[in-house]
């Protein structure tokens, strides 16, 4: 019995240390390999914040020797891209807005009225996010070339203005979960449909509105085809259009690659920022509102 | 409500009142429909104009000849024509966007897959691996393009120092190389696609198959591939073919990563559709070849996402409760 009882305790502590020792590795190996998901972006700003020399030395040196915090200075202001900034800014601000509230209305249509055809405009609705952009995008250069839009801002944000379908999928499964008592009350106490859309869907739908406006957020920020096609003069280019251009235009001999990383952090910052503020929100969004299945 | 409806017309027709009743019923049914309508009007007034509009458009424009500057002419098949049996290039750019599809897919959705498990495990730290595991996906794709290209330099640039520093071993020419220029954009995008939305939505799967199902597994005794291949797998199916779906409708559209990079080359290596569509619509402003190209890709993409979705019957399971 006590022979037993001492065996099964050294099995168990042996049993105990071999999985210390097995979560040890485990722990290793995810840190080395996240640590390496991490390593071109921590290089991108090591790299710009070196001087033009200092970023080619060889071997190569993990951190900068003085971080160079001009460099920033000098993309933003002599390689212009304060203005392309500032022209994102504008077109994501503007197009954020109009996203965000037109699928709200859309999706709240979708999700507590009942008319005819309903299932199948929904369907023809999400079948928008099947739809290659190349199958729409040359009658719509023809169509804002007629209308005098190429060259500004408008190609880029009048669309948005009529929701967007992953926008209105997403918000339609969210409303859909808020219980349909709440409408009822509502409705019995002589609350206009447009009064539930505010007083009672819009409080109960902020995780879900988060995920749409960071999508949004992430999707016209990063935008490169659009403003590419509809965008000839560099005095209009967005962010990720002027950082090509910049590209493009310092093939000159001279060490540049530290401004170019800058501009990439500068362009890359904004969306991290966004994340950080509303990242609890987010997942929860992306976890309720069912994409998983 | 129903009851009253269902009610026959010659008795309602006698009850003082039924017939008012019977029509104001009707009528709130036609307000709420004419409500309805009007909140998705904005959707509908952007589909007709932004979608359906432009779709047809360009179904009628890969029929004519359209250098922009004049109007459409007809040409019937002749641009269908030129791309199957004139057009080397257009051949040339399916094959490898094909080749960039059936790898950067599968890998990117296997990589997410994994790098959720190992995320899901009970490890210190765990919040801040995620986190640098996500942080490459939210890098701009623009800004993931110069980032790379400068990592990737052949002869400054830190990959190809490194390997001469600690081996003496002189790298490729990465995007500069014909034969290395393709597997360094699969590359990129595996740094943004395998941490990205999709590991979240599979972590959010996995935390999803309830613990009852591994602890059965436990008592008979299955090991660790096992419980992936008959507890995870089916029950995050739906999931997988969500991807796989929206996955191979992305990459078909390759284009910002290789227009920044390497711009097709180098010696067409990475010349993807996306490209050469481009080239010909908005470089050559051949706006017919252009729409029919966009046809092509269109149908093509349709005919895949319709075999896959009739396919999904043999391998994507449904919980009792879709919603679950």
């Amino acid at each position: 019995m006590q022979a037993s009882t001492s065996n099964r305790l050294r099995t168990n502590s042996w049993y105990r240390t071999r999985k210390e020792i097995g979560n040890t590795l485990f722990l290793l190996f995810t840190a080395l390999l996240s640590i390496s998901f991490l390593f071109p972006f921590v290089w991108a700003i090591s790299s710009s914040l070196k001087t033009g020399f200092e970023v080619m030395a060889y071997p190569p040196t993990l951190l900068p020797k003085v971080p160079q915090w001009y460099n920033y200075v000098q993309a933003w202001q002599e390689a212009d891209l304060g203005r392309f900034f500032w022209n994102s800014a504008i077109v994501t601000g503007l197009s954020l807005i109009g996203q965000v509230l037109s699928s709200f209305v859309v999706a709240y249509g979708f999700a507590r009225f009942r008319f005819p055809g309903r299932e199948l405009l929904f369907i023809l609705c999400l079948s928008g996010l099947m739809m290659p952009v190349y199958v729409t995008i040359i009658p719509l250069f023809t169509m804002f070339r007629a209308l005098g839009w190429i060259n500004t801002f408008k190609p880029l944000i009048v669309p948005t203005y009529f929701g967007s379908a992953f926008a209105i999928f997403l918000l339609r499964q969210f409303i859909q979960s808020i219980p349909l008592e709440f409408d009822e009350s509502a409705l019995i106490d002589g609350a206009s449909r447009w009064t539930i859309l505010t007083r009672i869907i819009t409080p109960n739908c902020q995780p879900a509105l988060a995920t749409v406006a960071i999508v949004g957020f992430m999707t016209s920020w990063n935008a490169f085809l659009g403003p590419l096609i509809f965008i000839d003069s560099a005095k209009n280019y967005t962010l990720p259009l002027g950082l090509w251009f910049l590209k493009g235009t310092i093939d000159d001999g001279l060490p540049r690659d530290h401004l170019l990383m800058a501009g990439a952090m500068i362009t890359t910052f904004p969306v991290l920022l966004i994340f950080v503020l509303a990242q609890n929100y987010f997942i929860e969004g992306i976890v309720m509102s069912g994409i998983k299945g | 409500m129903t009851t009253r409806e269902s009610t026959p017309p010659t008795f309602s027709a006698r009850l003082p009142g039924t017939r008012a009743a019977h029509s104001r019923m009707s009528a709130t049914r036609r307000r709420e429909a004419l409500q309805g309508f009007l909140y998705i009007s904005p959707w509908i007034i952007g589909f007709i104009i932004f979608v359906a509009g432009p779709l047809l458009a360009s179904l009628y424009y890969s029929f004519t000849y359209y250098p922009l500057l004049t109007k459409p002419t007809w040409v019937g098949l002749q641009n269908y024509n030129t791309a199957f049996f004139k057009d080397r290039i257009f051949w040339l750019s399916s094959w490898r966007t094909l080749l960039w599809a059936i790898t950067t897919v599968p890998l990117g959705i296997i990589g997410s897959f994994f790098a959720a498990l190992l995320l899901n495990r009970a490890v210190r730290l765990k919040t801040v691996w995620r986190v640098f595991f996500f942080l490459p996906s939210l890098t701009p794709e623009v800004a993931a393009a110069i980032l790379w290209l400068w990592i990737l330099q052949p002869d400054v640039g830190v990959v190809n120092n490194t390997l001469k520093a600690w081996f003496g071993f002189r790298g490729p020419n990465w995007l500069a190389s014909p034969s290395w220029a393709l597997p360094s954009l699969i590359i990129i995008s595996l740094w943004t696609g395998i941490g990205s939305i999709r590991m979240l939505i599979f972590l959010a799967g996995l935390q999803g198959v309830p613990q009852e199902l591994y602890d059965a597994g436990m008592v008979d005794g299955v090991n660790w591939w096992q419980r992936i291949r008959h507890i995870t797998l089916p029950l995050i199916s739906p999931t997988l073919l969500l991807n796989l779906v929206l996955g191979i409708i992305g990459a078909l559209q390759v284009f910002g990563l290789a227009f920044v990079t390497t711009g097709g080359g180098p010696a067409y290596a990475t010349y993807f559709y996306g490209l050469h569509l481009y080239e010909t619509a908005f470089r050559s402003f051949d706006m017919g070849y252009g729409s029919a190209l966009a046809w092509f890709l269109f149908t093509i993409i349709l005919v895949l996402t319709l075999i896959q979705i009739s396919l999904s019957r043999r391998w994507v399971y449904y919980a009792g409760d879709a919603k679950d």
